[in-house]
């Protein structure tokens, strides 16, 4: 008998995570620990942990990995690529830290157009300080602070900060998927795939908005929450490639 | 050997499983059941109820969010 699937070796060995049952965090860590085994990018690897439910990553994965204060992944990640550019730096944020604390950080370093990779786990909520309204919350969505629904007249509309940053010249790959089924996890992967590959060949800032459950503070069953995600989250948030500058920017450099 | 002849076994570590139930509902074949007995941290865990009609496609370890299904072949 042959394991076909091995345990990824950039993850830690028989670690139980922290997350609660169906949360798409751990599928994202294990692409993305797959992913640099794959590529084998694990032995320059410099992950950005964010504030937020994956606050305690480092404890899961077997590279280096730096803790940042709230929202500030972005500016942490461009200062590690640019004082050792042989670095391969990630910034791994929630919604809560990406499109919120963090706003003006997100959006200085995409204009700048530094070499990391975003990754974005958007779940529409405050999910580990216990399920507040978050930017990105839909529109009638029900949460801690707003139990009647989300009413955009008091708190606006749902924040698309992956279409703001996809916009700007600076911005080389975006895309947005989710994980709430096995073929929108392949594609999530293929999709983190191509952002790594923008880094490693110096073509500029990446970003990957990952559509993620969260069971626990959406009151659902996981199987419930992928099928929200399918039915409810996508019409406001629309999976597919946002922007795709490589060739452009392979062309440039060439 | 074609990949027909395969026969693929699919294991659920205990104590790494929460019980979210992705993996019985992305199973095709319903190799996957809940187990009745609770884990170490008190979770129902999965279980394989039908493992001989497990086809190695994968699914149930692609959607695990704790990595706790392991798939063997042969």
């Amino acid at each position: 008998m042959e394991l076909i699937n091995n345990w990824p070796k950039y993850y830690k060995k028989d670690v139980v995570s922290h997350y609660c049952p169906g949360c798409g965090h751990g599928i994202v860590h294990r692409i993305v620990a797959e992913l640099l085994e794959e590529m084998d990018l694990g032995k320059q690897a410099y992950l950005v942990c964010p504030a937020g439910c994956a606050v305690l990553a480092y404890n899961y994965f077997d590279f280096d990995v730096i803790e940042s204060a709230h929202g500030r992944g972005t500016a942490i990640a461009t200062g590690a690529k640019r004082a050792k550019p042989g670095l391969f730096v990630i910034s791994y944020q929630g919604d809560g830290d990406l499109s919120a604390i963090g706003t003006a950080e997100t959006i200085h370093s995409a204009n700048r157009g530094e070499n990391i990779c975003v990754v974005f786990i958007n779940n529409a909520v405050y999910g580990m300080t216990g399920g507040q309204m978050a930017p990105t919350s839909l529109i009638g969505q029900s949460t801690t602070t707003s139990p009647v629904g989300r009413n955009p007249e008091v708190d606006g509309y749902p924040l698309h900060i992956t279409d703001v940053v996809a916009n700007f010249p600076g911005v080389t790959y975006a895309e947005r998927v989710s994980v709430s089924s096995p073929a929108a996890i392949k594609k999530t992967k293929k999709a983190i795939r191509n952002a790594f590959q923008t880094q490693v060949e110096g073509l500029g800032y990446s970003i990957v908005e990952v559509l993620s459950p969260c069971p626990t503070n959406w009151k659902m069953t996981p199987v419930q929450s992928c099928k929200w995600i399918d039915e409810e989250m996508v019409k406001e948030y629309k999976p597919g490639l946002l922007t795709d500058r490589r060739e452009e920017r392979r062309k440039e450099k060439s | 050997m074609s990949k027909k002849d395969k026969v693929f076994t699919v294991k659920v570590r205990r104590d790494f499983c929460k019980g979210c139930g992705l993996c019985i509902e992305f199973c095709k074949k319903e190799v996957l059941g809940v187990s009745a007995k609770l884990n170490r941290m008190g979770y129902n865990p999965a279980e394989p109820v039908k493992p001989e009609a497990c086809i190695g496609c994968m699914m149930c370890a692609q959607v695990c969010p704790d990595m706790a299904i392991e798939v063997y072949s042969g």
